[in-house]
């Protein structure tokens, strides 16, 4: 039997890499796919947790995230067609407008 | 033993593609990986006896969303990707930021207790099969959550549809 804090700590490596990517990249795609990357890390917690607890809670949890991942997904590839096409460019440090 | 080292693979390999993703410089790769990534985590939720969230897992993320990120990944200029660096200057503090983030979580884990068990063993979801035992829970407890699911998915529908289109010259 796997005990559960392996899957936690797994869950948290992956969304230590989801943070760095995230925070990091200079592609506007790849800061997305960290973002998915995080999300992919707490649906491993949440589902590894209901296996283990005999709760299927955890489970319903996970498929909420999953359809709001979509969602976050296909929004946010929208504002990046629309940066593509106002400013030509798929790269956050190009985007400055706001800062003043 | 055997469950042992089918984690052990999981998990490595979980976490390599998850380095791969952030550190390739072709976007398209990274799509690629992050393909092979969602499978080897459907495979965990097999592990998991969750085999209804693994096959959500390869319809929705391998299905759908990897398909809009390669739609989106054709308006990049590869070439000119390949030219420039991939981080932005901050790249060290958020480095520095992710590790001391994982060590802070795994502390916490430390201190962490599970919930008494609940009513859904194995035994349970093996008589009752899990697909239905997940739809009398989603359709009774959680059906207002439900409901306000199907209605994010429709405003995404109408939000990207709105944000992509093109101006109308009037």
């Amino acid at each position: 039997m796997v005990p559960l804090s392996w899957y936690m700590v797994l869950g948290a490596v992956v969304f230590a890499i989801g943070v760095f990517g995230f925070l990091s990249r200079k592609n506007i795609i790849i800061v997305f796919m960290s973002i998915e990357l995080m999300l992919n890390a707490v649906n491993i917690n949440l589902i590894s947790m209901s296996h283990y607890i005999q709760d299927l809670r955890g489970q319903i949890l996970a498929f909420f995230v999953i359809a709001v991942a979509a969602a976050e997904a296909a929004i946010g590839l929208a504002i990046v067609i629309a940066l593509f096409r106002n400013k030509a460019t798929a790269h956050v440090d190009e985007v400055k407008e706001m800062q003043g | 033993m055997i469950q042992q080292a089918f984690f052990a693979y999981f998990a490595f390999v979980i976490t390599i593609l998850s380095l791969l993703i952030v550190t390739r410089k072709n976007p398209v790769h990274s799509v690629m990986w992050m393909l092979l990534l969602f499978f080897h985590i459907a495979g965990m939720y097999l592990f998991l006896n969750a085999e209804f969230m693994a096959a959500i897992q390869v319809i929705v993320y391998a299905g759908g969303i990897l398909v809009l990120f390669l739609f989106a990944v054709l308006l990049v200029n590869i070439r000119e990707e390949l030219q420039i660096g991939k981080y932005i200057g901050a790249a060290p503090t958020s480095f520095t930021f992710a590790g001391g983030l994982f060590v802070v979580i795994v502390m916490s884990l430390r201190s962490f207790v599970a919930a008494p068990p609940g009513i859904y063993s194995i035994e349970l979801i093996k008589q009752e099969t899990h697909t239905k035992a997940l739809g009398k829970l989603l359709y009774t407890e959680f059906l207002y959550p439900f409901e306000v699911a199907s209605l994010i998915l429709l405003v995404a529908i109408i939000g990207a549809i709105v944000l992509a289109k093109r101006r109308l010259k009037s």
